[in-house]
């Protein structure tokens, strides 16, 4: 099924009080498209999740906050983009357990359990792209 | 040579006749799910804005744009039907009907110029057949909202809370445990454990067939859910079959209160809340 | 600069997050909270967060933390209210808290750290109102 896009918003995420603006816009994007409380709840905590990798490890970057659709179904897709050191064990990363910084080491895989699609392409030196999906009812 | 499109305007009511005719005539008629008027006005309509819109150009162009007012009202009727429980044949017979009667017209009017007739004739064919499959699709998406439905009842119906007493809730559950429905059923017992703020929450699970090691995490994470929020859930229906496949798998349930019966459970549960439950003395003299 | 209130109640102390938390805000509470426990000697910490609708790894680690750290000055820490979709989300994120105390509603946490502490520290307990073991 083909995802088309509905409507498109870009934030540039620099400093912590940014991310508070980034839950706000995210949230009303999928209340706009009926999401469940719960999946909502998950869709937050996963942006937080991953814009506070963002902040911590690429010093920053841009958000792309998307309403998508594919046929009957809409959902919510974040790109999480940065320009810092990059992963470079991407397997290692998405480990249960594995960690660089002060988490708990549950950041990555916790978060790919949180939504339905999850890709995280890297590349060392040039940065990190993480793009997510959740839908509406999924 | 009058050309289909000019003929079917000039014999629209006479299209409308034959049509209705066939209809009425067929076996499958189901005047019991709709009315003849009712069956009456829909005919109308379609055939008006099937001659209002063709023309001599889109009859080869089935895919025209020109039709899609023709599309929308086959979709809405087909739709209906769906809903109204007419079957696949009864709702393909509508359309199908329509053709023999624009065939019949026509050939009235072209009998004497088969090579125009045939010509014709292939092209209505192709055009009508066209509303047909159109007709199918929207037939089963009405089926599929009709089944969608259902499955959101069925998954509503099939997990009541219920207050057993006054802190205690039990969620007796049946039927397999998939993941989406462990979604349900753990939100509707974390909402009633806020609603009645109840300290104890009792998951049944005696009517669910099989319990493999994904079903066992399902109902890990809602003991954990429940123990985050700050009350307690216990399990109960074990089987002894299910506790032997629990065993087999290595599945770890050693940090969650497991019962074998729904009564036990509850006994766990008014002891952890110091209530006690007892027979009274000297029944027997009531009359 | 934003600031998390900390409440004494008698021998507890209260938090009621009322806000969306962000990471900063999270650490200062953890630091301010210990050093309340330690010039209060309180011997329970109550953290309300029935109006949080987002607690992710980073918080929840913080709520862990201060759990511990109380722990280490002799004071129990109970989380009361947490929402059914955050409770959700923790799980599923692999989070389950251990060693946090929890409860339904600010009162059952306080009745649930006065049973608690009730063997320790009785005669203190004699200046509340309200009895230990009801």
């Amino acid at each position: 099924m083909t995802i088309l896009p509905l409507a498109k918003d870009i934030l540039k995420v620099y400093k912590e009080q940014d991310v508070v603006l980034l839950r706000n816009r995210v949230k009303e994007r999928a209340v706009k498209i009926k999401m469940g409380l719960v999946n909502q709840t998950k869709l937050i905590t996963a942006a937080s999740e991953l814009v506070r990798n963002m902040l911590r490890y690429g010093g920053g970057g841009e958000v792309v906050v998307e309403v998508i659709t594919r046929g009957r179904d809409n959902g919510v897709r974040l790109v999480f983009k940065d320009q810092g050191p990059g992963i470079p064990d991407i397997k290692k990363a998405m480990a249960d357990g594995f960690s660089t910084g002060r988490s708990l080491g549950l950041g990555l895989p916790g978060t790919k359990r949180l939504v339905n699609e999850f890709d995280l392409k890297s590349e060392v030196g040039k940065g990190t792209t993480v793009t997510i999906i959740k839908w509406a009812n999924g | 040579m009058p050309q289909a499109a000019e003929v079917f305007k000039n014999k629209q009511s006479v299209i409308l006749e034959l049509w209705m005719k066939n209809q009425l005539s067929d076996i499958g008629l189901r005047d019991d799910l709709m009315s003849n008027e009712d069956l009456r006005v829909q005919s109308e309509e379609l055939v008006d804005v099937l001659v209002s819109n063709l023309t001599e150009a889109n009859l080869n162009d089935p895919q025209s744009m020109d039709f899609e007012p023709v599309l929308e009202i086959l979709a809405g009727i087909s739709v209906s039907r769906a809903k109204q429980g007419f079957s696949p044949r009864e709702t393909g017979a509508f359309v199908f009907s329509l053709k023999e009667a624009l065939f019949e017209v026509l050939q009235n009017e072209l009998q004497n110029d088969v090579a125009t007739l045939y010509e014709q004739t292939l092209k209505i064919s192709r055009l009508v057949d066209n509303f047909s499959t159109v007709t199918f699709e929207t037939f089963i998406r009405g089926r599929e909202e009709v089944i969608l439905r259902q499955t959101d009842e069925i998954a509503e119906i099939s997990t009541p809370v219920i207050r057993v007493w006054d802190g205690i809730l039990a969620l007796p559950i049946i039927g397999t445990l998939d993941s989406a429905r462990t979604q349900v059923v753990m939100e509707s017992l974390l909402q009633e454990i806020v609603e009645t703020s109840s300290s104890i929450a009792i998951l049944d699970i005696s009517g669910v067939p099989a319990v493999d090691s994904l079903v066992a995490q399902h109902l890990i994470k809602a003991v954990s859910a429940t123990r985050l929020m700050g009350a307690e859930c216990i399990i109960s229906g074990i089987r002894p079959e299910i506790a032997q496949t629990i065993v087999h798998l290595g599945i770890d349930l050693s940090n969650i209160v497991t019962k074998a019966s729904l009564a036990s459970a509850l006994k766990f549960a008014f002891n952890t809340m110091r209530l006690e439950v007892r027979k009274k003395a000297g029944v027997s003299a009531e009359k | 600069m934003d600031r998390i209130p900390i409440l004494k109640m008698g021998h507890f102390l209260l938090v009621t997050i009322q806000v969306d938390l962000y990471d900063r805000l999270a650490m200062d509470l953890e630091s301010d909270l210990i050093r309340m426990v330690n010039k209060t000697g309180a011997k329970g910490v109550l953290i309300d967060i029935s109006a949080v609708s987002i607690v992710d790894s980073f918080m929840g680690r913080i709520i862990g933390n201060i759990a511990s750290m109380s722990k280490l000055l002799d004071a129990e820490t109970v989380v009361v209210g947490m929402q059914p979709a955050v409770a959700i989300t923790l799980v599923e994120l692999g989070l389950d808290l251990p060693g946090v105390h929890t409860a339904l509603n600010v009162e059952k946490g306080m009745d649930l750290l006065k049973g608690m502490i009730v063997a320790d520290d009785v005669e203190e307990l004699e200046e509340d109102d309200d009895t230990a073991l009801s």
